[in-house]
């Protein structure tokens, strides 16, 4: 190739990754959507026309377009654009937190495992496969189930069905890297074990588990709104999208429209999330 | 190829029996007596005492589980709290619902993904690639609850073609093959098996892609074979992954099927599921979870043994 004839002195690989994501249009966009939510729902107490929580028995169910209420109000006579923005700070917190704690959680344990080796290894991940055998959304309800209704719940349900996801993609590759000469010399020369994974291992392991966890990210958001969905998630009248879609569904005979907007913005979310990880995993793919 | 299979069946006999253990250990999760469900707060000592060897709760949980396990392995697995019936019944009559509906699902889902990614992975960069994967975008990224709450917006709200919810003009026990019972199926089904479609498109577009630019497929091109031999070369190649997917998405559909029984009121599985947890039901919740995963532990375990028998080359290593 002789088209690139900038040369890049000492850029660092993740500047290289986002440089080579700014040129993919379909995750910028995304990007961009994604970006635009979380705003509206971190700053919903100043942007939002309404109080979530202030119901009028007049004003319920007005449809979408109604003066003082564009998207009209819920079942109770709340502001939907108010209600929507507020929904998306549960709903975001609920998508996102669990792939966090099982991004930290699951590369410390695949680390580990994958380092030592041998019987500690075969250990810990045949305990991990036993969760292989649930299915995903199957183990989530069910944790969250025996724990019981609400937000702290659900996040440790949706955690503990991911850990072992990551567990398994920071295993395999702290395993394969462990072998390397490389990792072999610098234990020769006399580096602990600590500062070999810190510096050597970690570096190797973190992208393919980071892409991982991009890709969970709408697996989340549609599993954690599905909690709530099914009354195990947050309780109302806490807005949240799932819940929303829940208490709505009465509403489909007389404003269907209305019953659909929280589930779109689950949607919407959720496939800026997926277009998003698909361009990180092809922008991290092409080493320079 | 029998050593294979014993292997197999080996592997999968503790995973099974773990499984037993965690469906049975899942309700002591929460915080508190599971007691609690069943007698009123305010019941005196001697009532709940009388509960407790009831149940046989006033045993220590190992021994609970293991008289569990005992009489599950018999097919006994307790009574359901909420319905006094036995849970064995309650559970065969929801997954045999549940069964039906996943099955059509997730047919009709690998049937449209395997033709859709063909056809994307054959003409690679054309409109039907695009539509293709923007399809299985969507199916992934699609809360299918929603979805189902959508479609019976439109052809059961506005068109009037579907039934919104249920299993049959007379509930679900006289489940029939015509038109007048498979009419409450197709939104269920159709909202169900967009889940496999999307990955099952997914998957096949970049298999077929991949294939066609191997080695052998261009060497079968030049000795002349026509693009319907050469693609049954290509089939035959992409056959035993297609088939470990859509069997595990068979399986996540067992499980997966929980909110979409909700919205359509459906009664398989899901909705014994919901029941069992929001009635604190535990021999109920016990046995769901049990029968569920024991039929994907099954299921993981055919798939294995079946990759041999189309692909030989995989039971000899």
């Amino acid at each position: 190739m002789t088209s690139s004839t900038t040369i890049i002195p000492n850029r660092s690989y993740w500047h290289v990754v986002a440089r080579q994501l700014r040129q993919e249009p379909v995750a910028m966009v995304s990007a961009v959507v994604l970006l635009l939510i979380i705003c509206a729902a971190v700053f919903a107490p100043w942007l939002a026309p309404a109080d979530p929580f202030k119901a009028s028995m007049l004003k319920r169910l007005l449809p979408i377009g109604s003066p003082g209420y564009w998207l009209g109000t819920d079942e109770l006579g709340r502001d939907m654009v108010t209600r929507l923005m507020y929904g998306g700070r549960l709903s975001l917190l609920m998508g996102v937190v669990p792939v966090f704690a099982a991004f930290f959680i699951g590369t410390s344990i695949g680390l580990f495992a994958g380092y030592v080796g041998g019987r500690v290894n075969m250990v810990i991940m045949r305990v991990l496969d036993v969760f292989y055998a649930f299915p995903s959304v199957l183990l989530a309800v069910a944790i969250s189930g025996a724990l019981g209704p609400g937000l702290s719940n659900s996040l440790i349900a949706l955690t503990l069905v991911f850990v072992p996801q990551v567990v398994r993609v920071a295993e395999s590759v702290t395993t394969q890297v462990r072998k390397l000469d490389y990792i072999e010399a610098a234990r020769m020369s006399g580096a602990s074990s600590f500062s070999i994974i810190r510096v050597h291992v970690l570096g190797n392991v973190l992208g393919p588990v980071f892409v991982y966890a991009t890709g969970l990210l709408s697996v989340s958001m549609i599993l954690a709104s599905g909690l709530s969905f099914l009354g195990l998630g947050v309780k109302p009248p806490e807005p949240e999208w799932g819940l929303m879609l829940n208490t709505l569904r009465s509403a489909i005979y007389n404003n269907p429209w209305i019953a659909a907007l929280p589930g779109a913005f689950i949607f919407i979310t959720s496939i800026a999330f997926n277009l998003l990880a698909d361009g990180v995993r092809s922008a991290m793919d092409i080493r320079r | 190829m029998l050593t294979y299979i014993l292997k197999r069946l080996l592997y999968a006999l503790p995973i099974a029996l773990s499984v037993t253990v965690v469906s049975f250990m899942l309700v002591y999760l929460a915080p508190g007596d599971p007691l609690n469900a069943i007698a009123p707060a305010d019941a005196p000592a001697d009532v709940i005492e009388a509960l407790k060897s009831a149940y046989g709760l006033d045993r220590p949980v190992p021994v609970q589980y293991a008289l569990w396990l005992w009489r599950a392995v018999q097919g006994d697995l307790g009574t359901s709290i909420a319905s006094g019936r036995a849970v064995v019944t309650e559970v065969f009559g929801a997954v045999g619902n549940t069964l039906l509906l996943a099955g059509i699902a997730s047919g009709l889902g690998v049937l449209v993904g395997c033709v859709l990614g063909a056809l994307a992975g054959y003409k690679h960069g054309s409109g039907i690639d695009r539509a293709a994967t923007a399809l299985s975008v969507v199916g992934v990224s699609i809360p299918h609850y929603w979805l189902g709450l959508v479609l019976t917006i439109i052809f059961s709200t506005w068109l009037g073609w579907f039934p919104a919810m249920g299993a049959g003009p007379g509930g679900s026990a006289d489940w029939s093959w015509d038109w007048d019972h498979m009419r409450y199926l197709v939104l269920p089904a159709v909202t169900l098996s967009v889940i496999p479609m999307g990955i099952i498109t997914r998957t096949v577009r970049a298999l077929v892609a991949d294939m066609l630019e191997q080695e052998f497929v261009v060497a079968l091109r030049a000795r002349g074979l026509s693009g319907m031999a050469v693609f049954r070369h290509v089939a035959k190649n992409t056959a035993p992954t297609v088939l470990a997917v859509a069997g595990l998405q068979v399986g996540y559909l067992m499980g997966g099927s929980i909110l979409v029984e909700t919205v359509f009121a459906w009664p398989g599985t899901g909705f014994l599921l919901n029941t069992a947890i929001f009635q604190r039901d535990i021999p109920l919740l016990q046995g769901t979870l049990l029968v569920l995963c024991m039929f994907f532990v099954v299921l993981n375990l055919l798939v294995d043994i079946s990759q041999p028998l189309i692909d030989p080359r995989m039971g000899r290593g």
